[in-house]
């Protein structure tokens, strides 16, 4: 067969050096944050591995990972979702109020995502049915109108306290007894378990189901898509309202991690999740990009965080590090499919 | 009309407001057979795919589908009834590998409890055979689009319209956008589909294209059958004397 033969010429002709770019590519962000562990495992021996720590980062990126998950599901349409650090506060107000009013906390509980759903399904038949020229300028104005909202509901004050069981999900605590004997201090926050299931759900939605498969192809070429039958409008507010939706179980963590609702909750959130998602590898121009790559995304934000918190370094330094970070992953991102397109 | 006809356009006019853009065309097209369609800006040939298609709808006439008088309301109608379109700017999500492609909006499935999951097992083991069988070579199904050259992705968009039994295919220019020595095989691939039964209908400027594998050539002329032969009675000249309103 000719066709294998130039199979095998084209496997020796490619350096050792080539090769391993897909196996960069798939990895290597992984890599990356084995090194950051070890590094800051060096910097600060006793405290970074510690059980504490750890958990720590991971309550600390439970909410803001599922800001992420949604914003990246929106860009691999080629949208954007700005409106997500809004959709949080006002779900977590919508929450504090119903509690308040006295509501069984099971239907508090259903409050945080439902209002989620509704905000991210606006956004999505917003931008599909008044035609914007872009989804940046429906999700600006939800940004605007979302926040504006929650203090009007909440007279802009801080509302406090809520029922135990509500705040299971971001403060909950998996003792560990059976493993480190009666009264161990060792447990797995709730969150954590949360959010792995979470985002292996969305790994089956967005790998092994076709609306997943259609979701990819409108970031790839959405005339394509239009071609193949699918109806593009409909997969991208069932897309924007998920967006929400996991916005709003971000809003439920969030309560359990506060114990309060306010104003600022989730102030400039959205440009944490859309770093974590370009930092995981994802493309801004859509198509690009996997669950894993966010989580690791998300990952890298928390440790990063978490690691120049323990060294006292200014918070200023710390922005100053995630604006080079992102930089610097996409510059990478630029040189790898340079490196690609060669061959 | 001969026995086997699998489509025909009976006196179909188009009009657009007060423009007529077809003007009482008739087609007809056999089993198997390569149709070419010449003719030059603005005669018209863009517009009548468009109604064989089903994305337009004629003004007057009507069509013909192994000779039964249909009405077309939409491209998924003429999907339907076996003919599909290649079109020009290749319709391809380049981000995904070629058996997506292939499948896309149609990808098979397999049920695991109440959910439908896709199968990508037998997506892969389709696109494997339908490759082969129309002799496309690629390094595997699994390559993503965007790293095809132009000649493999048109192949692709053919792999594409015919890979559920597509009896009809229509291609827009399929050879405008490639380098000269990827003409070729898209030529022999056009040659594969008829040995395999499919009729053609390629839309070309290029007599080579026309000359090395239709069966027959037709050209419109500022909206009207112009002329029309058999491609053994012809010769390029006159092809090309026809495409400019001339006729001896």
């Amino acid at each position: 067969m000719d066709h294998g033969e130039k199979r095998l010429m084209d496997k020796n002709q490619e350096t050792l050096f080539v090769r391993l770019i897909p196996f960069f590519e798939r990895y290597g962000i992984l890599l990356l944050i084995l090194i950051m562990i070890a590094v800051l495992h060096l910097l600060q021996p006793d405290v970074f591995l510690s059980w504490r720590n750890v958990t720590n980062i991971f309550k600390q990126v439970s909410w803001q990972s599922m800001l992420a998950l949604g914003v990246f599901m929106v860009i691999v349409t080629a949208g954007i979702d700005l409106s997500v650090g809004s959709i949080i506060m006002l779900s977590l107000m919508g929450l504090a109020i119903s509690s308040k009013a006295g509501m069984p906390w099971y239907v508090v509980m259903l409050v945080a995502p439902a209002i989620g759903f509704m905000c991210g399904m606006f956004n999505g038949i917003g931008i599909t049915l008044l035609r914007m020229p872009h989804p940046f300028i429906m999700t600006l104005g939800t940004l605007y109108i979302f926040r504006g909202i929650g203090n009007l509901i909440s007279g802009g004050v801080p509302i406090t306290g809520f029922a135990e069981q509500i705040r299971v999900i971001g403060n909950g605590k998996i003792k560990l007894d059976v493993f480190f004997g009666e009264g161990a201090r060792e447990y797995i926050p709730t969150s954590l378990i949360l959010m792995i299931v979470i985002f292996f759900i969305f790994w089956v939605f967005l790998n092994h189901t076709r609306i997943g498969k259609w979701i990819y192809a409108i970031g790839g070429n959405p005339g394509a898509a239009r071609a193949a039958g699918i109806n593009v409008d409909r997969i991208l507010i069932v897309v924007y309202t998920l967006c929400g939706f996991l916005a709003g179980i971000g809003g439920l963590i969030l309560a359990g991690r506060t114990n309060s609702a306010y104003p600022n909750a989730g102030l400039q959130s959205e440009l944490d999740a859309i770093a974590a998602v370009i930092i995981g590898g994802a493309s801004f121009f859509g198509g690009r990009g996997t669950v894993l790559g966010v989580f690791a995304g998300v990952m890298i934000m928390g440790i990063l965080r978490n690691g120049l918190n323990l060294m006292n370094v200014s918070v200023f330094w710390q922005q100053v590090l995630i604006g080079s970070i992102i930089i610097l992953a996409v510059y990478i991102d630029v040189l790898r499919r340079q490196l690609a397109t060669r061959t | 009309m001969s026995q086997d006809t699998v489509l025909e356009a009976k006196a179909v006019s188009k009009y657009f407001g007060t423009i007529t853009a077809l003007d009482n065309v008739n087609l007809q097209l056999s089993k198997g057979e390569v149709l070419g369609v010449v003719g030059d800006n603005g005669a018209g040939k863009s517009t009548l795919m468009k109604v064989l298609s089903g994305l337009y709808k004629p003004s007057e006439g009507s069509l013909f589908f192994d000779k039964e008088k249909v009405v077309l309301n939409s491209p998924r109608d003429s999907q339907n009834l076996g003919l599909e379109m290649v079109y020009q700017d290749l319709a391809l999500a380049g981000n995904l590998p070629i058996g997506d492609n292939i499948f896309l909006g149609r990808e098979p499935t397999k049920k695991i409890g109440p959910f439908n999951f896709l199968d990508h097992k037998k997506r892969k083991q389709l696109t494997e055979e339908h490759l082969s069988k129309l002799k496309i070579n690629v390094k595997s199904a699994d390559q993503k689009v965007e790293e095809l050259s132009g000649g493999q992705r048109q192949a692709v968009a053919i792999a594409r319209a015919t890979a559920f039994n597509a009896k009809i295919v229509l291609m827009d220019e399929p050879t405008a956008a490639l380098a000269v020595k990827e003409v070729g095989k898209v030529l022999d691939l056009i040659l594969n589909l008829k040995k395999l039964g499919v009729s053609v209908i390629v839309i070309s400027h290029r007599m080579d294209d026309i000359f090395s594998v239709c069966d027959r050539v037709m050209a419109l002329f500022q909206g009207t059958n112009f002329a029309e032969s058999e491609l053994k009675n012809t010769s390029r000249d006159e092809v090309i004397g026809w495409i400019m309103g001339k006729k001896d």
